[in-house]
């Protein structure tokens, strides 16, 4: 099981797992416990799984959240999934799930989540990383506070410096 | 010229540490290379032939005469005691070890300097005129809006793993381009509207490289104050949109020619739509509060001084080629803008001596209020000289190498580092130009031949915009042997426009020749009034080709 590190850098466990998507023609097989799904088959069986408060969704990077749009608060948990470390699109998927469509309730990032990112990715509106297994879950901490301020508006502020600065 | 305030400080400091504690766990092993290989690039450090090279930013080109003299010590304490300007204004360093690049970047720190996003797939630094702010065309001062924009892209959490490099760039003369805005990612030209509003024409997808494009408009007129909502919403498109299972059709331009500029224009305005009102919408306080940097220095009311240098320039014939050449005229009576040339023959084009920094401070310090400018063409501006001091300055420029006086002739040559340090060349630059600045060492015949843009690179990267030269050459890898290509007619400046290749690539040692029969066709077909580029746009390919395959 990952350590899963919150916003303010605590470092919990828990239980959800991420399903993969099934090869074609197998059907989705959902384990006990809380999951995560892929978002398109959730839109598409949504009958089944609504109002569960234990299955979730994963978006892989090149997935639009247009297609979930507002129905993401009916969630507990969505997750954005990071193929690569070096593949960026998460970021902007993050920032429009919270900004565009108010998403409230937890935004996780998984996948190749390594330290170095975390804090562009609580920038971006993630509170909950799925740190790479072999990473050093402890520095999360710190790795998510290098900067004590920043330049631009994201999700976490809506005051860029410039506006700072002319108060 | 900006200055920091705490806040530019901090971030700048905290920086610094975040890349030291990168660093150790790099050199401990906790971070594999692959994982550190896009921190150190986002913080100007590859690892190349010889050594690592540290690329050092220099936003827009402004330096200060402290920050040149800092710079000289690192290369002396750090490096082998020289440096080398590049085309897009920074200046890199190519013997840093590793472990001292902390070290570096705090020294750096210090005089308000830094590395950030000099390289790997983010925003890269903001290049802009260097001219700016002394030239009487210019539609408006571009400074304030290229540190706006290099805060705004300063460690941009949604934009700092793109699908690939990205380049802006601004101009603001009505006249000319010299900051080659066409062929960056991103071209923004300044304008006025009809109203007399304050705007930016949007280029987007320009750019050279494998797969060389000028950049179309998606946007005729952008109002000033939403500069950086327009920018985010074109980024956000590419960071979504654009390739990233090729390397090679990663750049934004793909993108564009894939959707059409106009398919493309359409996805950024829709996704503006919903950001053009967001805090991210600059004020006017703050446009004021970046622009108050850029004031005039106190310049003495004077009038133009040209009884005086009309004597100097016929008394001495090399200070008025160099008047000619390499002094421009600057917006207030009395003054002018001084390039230095960094293009003596024997020199690598664009490299200086940590002695030769410490010179253009001083330089700095005597002659334009304690600051200089970097060029795209590799070379150093003191933008604002008194022109009755310019004959005590070009004495002074002689014994430094800095009076060449062959400004945007054939030898003032745009040339990457190439073989000779870089890890992705195919073939050596340094010495094509050197073959070549010996070969014209006639400066009357120079002179005669007039505006010619001479591009060197070592491979498709195209550092040294090849495509773009009127005459542009590229080296390319044959069965292991180093060879040459020819391109005719390109253009970097408001009618931009990608050179066509000559044909077969030439060895090394043709250069010389093959560059002068190309010439000779000029000379020979070209009516009075005539560039290079004129006559070759009239008389197009076929007889240049013909001249130098006969
Ligand atoms: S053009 Fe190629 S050889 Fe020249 S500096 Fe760029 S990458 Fe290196």
């Amino acid at each position: 099981m990952p350590n899963v590190i919150s916003a303010d850098g605590t470092i919990r466990q828990d239980n959800w797992t991420v399903v993969a998507r099934p090869e074609d023609g197998e059907s989705l097989a959902l384990p006990n416990g809380p999951c995560l799904i892929p978002v398109d088959l959730w839109l598409a069986g949504h009958e089944h799984f609504a109002g569960r408060d234990d299955i979730g969704v994963w978006f892989d990077s090149h997935q639009e959240p247009e297609h979930l749009g507002e129905r993401a608060n009916e969630l507990p948990v969505v997750a954005v999934n990071f193929p690569k470390f070096s593949d960026g699109r998460g970021y902007s998927i993050a920032r429009l799930l919270r900004e565009r469509y108010a998403y409230r309730n937890e935004l996780r990032a998984i996948g190749d989540v390594l330290l170095d990112q975390l804090q562009f990715m609580k920038r971006c509106g993630f509170d909950a990383y799925a740190l790479r297994p072999d990473k050093d879950a402890a520095k999360g901490q710190d790795c998510l506070n290098f900067f004590s301020q920043s330049y631009q508006a994201a999700t976490d502020t809506d005051l860029p410096l410039f506006r700072r600065r002319a108060s | 010229m900006y200055v920091y305030d705490e806040h530019d400080r901090q971030l700048a400091r905290e920086r610094v540490a975040q890349f030291r504690d990168q660093t150790r766990r790099a050199l401990n092993g906790e971070l594999e290379e692959d994982e550190f290989l896009p921190l150190r690039l986002q913080n100007g450090l590859y690892v190349q032939r010889l050594a690592p090279m540290l690329r050092i930013c220099v936003p827009y080109g402004m330096l200060r005469s402290e920050q040149l003299r800092r710079l000289a010590r690192i290369t002396r304490d750090y490096d082998k005691g020289y440096a080398h300007f590049t085309t897009r204004t920074n200046i890199q360093l190519n013997w840093p070890r590793l472990e001292d690049v902390p070290d570096i970047l705090a020294e750096l720190a210090d005089v308000e300097m830094h590395a950030n996003q000099t390289s790997g797939n983010c925003i890269r630094n903001t290049t802009t005129d260097p001219f700016s702010g002394v030239q009487d065309d210019e539609v408006a001062d571009p400074r304030p809006y290229c540190e706006i924009i290099r805060q705004w892209s300063t460690f941009h959490p949604e934009f700092a793993f793109l699908p690939r490099k990205f380049k802006v760039a601004v101009n603001a003369s009505e006249k000319t381009d010299r900051a080659a805005i066409q062929v960056h990612d991103i071209g923004l030209q300044m304008v006025r509207n009809d109203a007399g509003d304050l705007g930016f024409r949007v280029h987007v997808g320009g750019g050279l490289g494998r797969t060389p494009m000028v950049g179309p408009v998606i946007r005729e007129f952008l109002p000033e104050l939403d500069l950086l909502t327009y920018l985010e919403a074109i980024l956000r498109v590419y960071n979504r949109y654009g390739r990233r299972d090729n390397k090679f059709k990663a750049r934004i331009k793909i993108l564009v020619k894939a959707l059409t500029p106009e398919g493309f224009a359409e996805k950024v305005e829709a996704e503006w739509a919903h950001i053009k009102d967001s805090p991210t919408r600059l004020t006017p306080e703050a446009v004021a509060h970046f622009q108050q940097y850029f004031t005039e220095p106190s310049y003495q009311s004077l009038e133009n001084a040209s009884d005086q240098l009309a004597e100097q320039r016929f008394t001495n014939r090399e200070f008025d080629q160099w008047v000619t050449h390499n002094v421009d005229q600057h917006k207030k009576p009395g003054y002018a803008i001084v390039t230095l040339s960094l293009k003596k023959t024997g020199v690598p084009p664009g490299d200086v001596s940590d002695r030769q920094l410490e010179q253009i401070a001083d330089l700095a310090d005597e002659y334009s209020f304690g600051e200089a400018r970097a060029t795209h063409e590799q070379n150093v501006v003191l933008a604002d000289v008194r022109q009755d001091r310019l004959f005590e300055l070009w004495e002074k420029l002689r014994p430094l190498g800095f009076a060449t006086a062959n400004l945007n002739t054939l030898t003032d040559v745009i040339c990457c580092p190439g073989g000779d340090y870089c890890a992705l060349a195919n073939a050596k630059s340094i010495p094509v130009a050197e073959a070549i600045q010996r070969r014209f060492d006639d400066l009357d015949y120079l002179y005669d031949l007039g505006k010619i843009d001479l591009n060197i690179s070592g491979c498709m990267n195209a550092c040294g915009h090849h495509h773009v030269g009127n005459i542009g050459v590229l080296g390319v890898d044959k069965k292991g042997e180093e060879f040459y290509q020819i391109s005719l007619g390109g253009d970097s400046h408001h009618n931009a426009r990608i050179g066509k290749i000559l044909g077969p690539s030439f060895a090394r040692e043709d250069m010389p020749d093959v560059i002068a029969r190309l010439i000779d066709v000029y000379v020979e077909k070209r009516t009075e009034e005539e560039t290079f580029l004129d006559t070759y746009q009239r008389i197009g390919m076929n007889p240049f080709k013909e001249r130098v395959y006969a």
